[in-house]
C-alpha cells in the first residue's frame, strides 16, 4: 500500500506545514474547556449575602454563623432594616438578602415555627433558583442541629412546616416573575423549609459539559477540517488529478481523513486530562469504552463531512455547510447546552437523530456514571448504525460526484 | 504502432437537455501530438473528461490505451498521464515530495523514484529549488513541473488540458519542446489549447463546434482544404460562421 502511505504522508505535511490551522486545532479543545469551564458556570460561588437583622439573638446569630462558613457565602452588608436592602439589590452589591425578624429564638423555643425571609435576585433564573435552594439548604441544616441536640420541639414536624407558611409562599408568583423584571422577588421561607437538595455531589457543571464539549470538538476538527481539506483539493484542482489516477475512491477518502482520526482522539485525549486535572471532572467508567465510542462519533463526524465536500466545491460554502448540518445541531439539539428533556416535541424527535446526542448520552453515563456497555448498548448501536450507514452513504456520493 | 492510442466512435454527453458533446468519432495514432481546440464551451474538455475517467460518456464507445473507458477503467487509468490546467501540484509540498507522492500513487517502487525524480529535476534545472515549496516557484517552472510529474510513471499517453493558459509565451515556447521531447520518447500526446499559434505544432487537430468535430485533419492539410491562411482564420470561420466577416470586407471595418 504504497499509494495509500503516500498520501497519508502529503496529507500529514499539509497539517504540519499549515502552522495556523495546526495551532488553531490542537489550541481549540485547550482553550473550549476553560472558556466552557469557567464562562459557562452554573455554580453557586461567592454569593453576595445582605442580611437584616433587627433584633440579634441565639437563634440569627447562630444561622448566620452557618451561613459565613458555609463557603459560598460572602456577607458584604449587615443592615437593620428590609426597607435598605433595595440599593444593595439595585447596584448589585447583593445577589441575595436574609431577613430575620425579631424574637426568631423566642419562636423556635416555644415551639412555634420561625420566620425569615430569603431574598434573591433572580434576574438569571437557573442561578436564582440555585441560590434560593442553597440558603434553604443552610437553614435546614441549622434545624437539623437543634433536632439532633435534643430540642425536637425547636421548630414543628418537617410535614407540618409544609403546612400554612410554606404553602401562603407558594401561592404567591413565582420568583423569577418580578426579578425578571428587573427588581429583587422577595420569598419568605419558614425556617424549616420541606425543601430537600438533590445536586450532582461535587456541585460542578464542568462535570455536564466535559461530554458534551468533547462532541463539540470532535465535531469541528472531523467534519469541518475533513469538509475543508477535501474542497480545498476541488479549488486547487489537486482532487482531478488524484481521481484520474488508479487511486480507488475509498483510498482518497482514507488517505484524506485518517490523520483528521487521529487528530480527533488526541483532543479527546486532552479534553479528557484537562478536564481532569482543572476541573477535577471524574472519569468514572472505562477509558478504552470512551475512546471507542468517540471513535464511532468520529466517523460519523466524518462521514457527515465527507457528505458536505460532495456537494460544495468550495472551502468557504463547505464552512457554512458544515455549520450548518452539523455543528449547530450538535450543540443544540444534543442536550450539551440545553436538556434535551425540556425541549418542545418536535424537536425532541429531531434530537434523535443528531449523532451528538447519543453520544453525549454515552459520555456523560460513561464518564459521571460509570456505567458501561450493559447500560449503554442501545446508545451505542444507534451510534454505530449511523457511522456504518453515513460512511456507505458518503463514500458513495464521493463516487457519483464524478458525473 | 498500427493500434491507435485513442479510438472514440459516437462519443456522446448529455447533461439534462443540452448536449456537450455529440456523437463525435476520431482516432489519435500513438506517438502523435494530437491537438484538440474549440471556443469555450464546445464541448473540449467534456470529451477530453471522459476519455480520462472523470465523467460517464452518455453513449458511444472510447477505447484508450486499447482499454475500454467503460469497463476498464483502471486499466485506462493505469496508462494515461494528466495535467490540468490548474497544474495539480501541491503547492505546500516541494518539487521532490510532489513527484514522490504521484510516483507512489502510480505504484513506483522507490528507487525508481528516486532515480526519476533526480533525472527529472536535472532535466527541468530545478535541482536547487527541489526542497522549496512549490509555492515559491515561478509559474513557468511549476508548469514544466507538472508535466514531468504527469509523466513520471512514463504512461502512454498523456492528456493535457489547457497547459498552457496565463504562460508567457518564451515559456510556451519552451513547454512545447518538453511536448515534443515526450512525443520523440513515443508518448502520446492529446492537448487542448485556446492558442491558434501552438495548433500549428500540432502532428494533426480536431476542432470542435457546438459539441462536434469541426474540422479533423493534419494543420497543412486543412488550411489547404479550407482555402484559409491560417488556422486562426479557420479556428474564426467553423466557431462562428454566422459573425465571421468575410474577408474582403475586413479591412474596411478596421480602417
Amino acid at each position: 500500500m504504497t499509494a495509500l502511505r503516500g498520501l497519508l504522508r502529503k496529507e500529514i505535511f499539509h497539517i504540519l506545514r499549515d502552522r495556523r490551522t495546526l495551532t488553531v486545532l490542537l489550541a481549540l479543545p485547550v482553550v473550549q474547556v476553560i472558556l466552557f469551564g469557567f464562562a459557562i458556570r452554573t455554580d453557586v460561588n461567592d454569593v453576595r449575602l445582605a442580611i437584616v437583622d433587627p433584633a440579634p439573638d441565639d437563634a440569627t446569630i447562630a444561622l448566620r454563623n452557618r451561613f459565613a462558613s458555609a463557603g459560598v457565602f460572602r456577607t458584604v452588608a449587615v443592615v437593620p432594616r428590609a426597607a435598605d436592602l433595595d440599593p444593595l439589590f439595585q447596584t448589585g452589591a447583593a445577589q441575595q438578602a436574609i431577613v430575620f425578624e425579631p424574637g426568631l429564638a423566642a419562636d423556635l423555643g416555644r415551639g412555634e415555627p420561625g420566620h425569615m425571609l430569603i431574598i434573591t435576585d433572580a434576574t438569571e433564573p437557573n442561578t436564582g433558583s440555585l441560590l434560593q435552594a442553597y440558603a434553604q439548604a443552610v437553614v435546614q441544616g441549622y434545624q437539623q442541629e437543634l433536632i439532633a441536640a435534643g430540642r425536637p420541639s425547636a421548630g414543628p414536624a418537617p410535614r407540618s412546616a409544609a403546612g400554612p407558611p410554606l404553602a401562603e409562599l407558594l401561592e404567591g408568583p413565582p420568583s423569577a416573575g418580578p426579578a425578571l423584571r428587573g427588581g429583587p422577588a422577595p420569598r419568605a421561607v419558614a425556617i424549616v423549609p420541606a425543601v430537600r437538595l438533590r445536586f450532582n455531589p461535587t456541585r460542578a457543571s464542568s462535570n455536564l459539559f466535559v461530554p458534551g464539549l468533547m462532541a463539540f470538538v470532535l465535531t469541528i476538527i472531523s467534519s469541518l477540517m475533513t469538509a475543508i481539506s477535501l474542497t480545498r483539493e476541488k479549488e486547487t484542482g489537486t482532487m482531478e488529478a488524484l481521481l484520474v489516477s488508479p487511486l480507488r475512491p475509498w483510498e482518497i477518502i482514507v488517505g484524506k481523513v485518517a490523520p483528521y482520526l487521529v487528530i480527533g482522539f488526541i483532543s479527546v485525549v486532552a479534553v479528557l486530562i484537562e478536564a481532569r486535572l482543572i476541573f477535577h471532572v471524574p472519569l468514572n467508567g472505562s477509558l478504552p469504552l470512551l475512546l471507542f465510542e468517540g471513535g464511532l462519533y468520529i466517523l460519523v463526524s466524518l462521514s457527515l463531512g465527507i457528505l458536505v465536500s460532495a456537494r460544495t466545491s468550495s472551502q468557504r460554502v463547505a464552512m457554512m455547510g458544515v455549520l450548518l448540518a452539523t455543528m449547530l445541531p450538535n450543540v443544540l439539539l444534543s442536550g450539551f447546552i440545553f436538556p434535551v428533556e425540556s425541549m418542545p416535541a418536535p424537536l425532541r424527535i429531531v434530537s434523535y437523530i443528531v449523532p451528538g446526542r447519543w453520544f453525549v448520552l454515552i459520555a456523560r453515563g460513561i464518564m459521571l456514571k460509570g456505567i458501561g456497555l450493559d447500560y449503554l448498548w442501545r446508545e451505542t448501536l444507534i451510534l454505530a448504525a449511523m457511522a456504518a450507514a453515513l460512511l456507505i452513504v458518503s463514500t458513495r456520493s464521493f463516487k457519483e460526484r464524478l458525473d | 504502432m498500427i493500434e491507435s492510442a485513442i479510438d472514440v466512435k459516437d462519443l456522446t454527453r448529455t447533461f439534462g437537455s443540452f448536449t456537450a458533446v455529440d456523437h463525435i468519432s476520431f482516432e489519435v495514432h500513438s506517438g502523435e501530438v494530437f491537438g484538440f481546440l474549440g471556443a469555450n464551451g464546445a464541448g473540449k474538455t467534456t470529451a477530453m473528461r471522459m476519455l480520462i475517467g472523470l465523467l460517464t460518456p452518455s453513449g458511444g464507445t472510447a477505447r484508450v490505451a486499447g482499454h475500454d473507458v467503460y469497463t476498464e477503467s483502471e486499466a485506462v487509468k493505469r496508462s494515461i498521464g494528466y495535467m490540468s490546467q490548474r497544474f495539480s501540484l501541491y503547492e505546500d509540498l516541494t518539487p521532490r515530495e510532489n513527484i514522490r507522492l504521484y510516483g507512489g500513487i502510480y505504484g513506483l517502487t522507490m528507487p525508481q523514484i528516486r532515480e526519476r525524480t533526480g533525472r527529472m529535476l536535472t532535466r527541468l534545472g530545478l535541482a536547487r529549488v527541489a526542497d522549496e515549496q512549490v509555492r515559491s516557484l515561478p509559474l513557468g517552472w511549476r508548469q514544466k513541473l507538472a508535466f514531468s510529474v504527469a509523466l513520471v510513471h512514463e504512461p502512454r499517453i498523456v492528456f493535457l488540458d489547457e497547459p498552457t493558459s496565463g504562460v508567457d509565451p518564451i515559456t510556451r515556447r519552451q513547454f512545447w519542446e518538453l511536448i515534443y521531447e515526450a512525443a520523440s520518447g513515443g508518448t502520446t500526446v492529446l492537448v487542448t489549447t485556446h492558442y491558434m499559434d501552438e495548433a500549428e505544432y500540432c502532428d494533426r487537430i480536431c476542432i470542435m463546434v457546438a459539441g462536434r468535430i469541426g474540422a479533423i485533419g493534419a494543420p497543412a492539410d486543412l488550411k489547404k482544404q479550407f482555402g484559409v491562411d491560417s488556422i486562426d482564420e479557420l479556428f474564426v470561420r467553423l466557431a462562428r460562421p454566422e459573425t465571421a466577416v468575410p474577408e474582403s470586407a475586413l479591412p474596411e471595418r478596421l480602417s
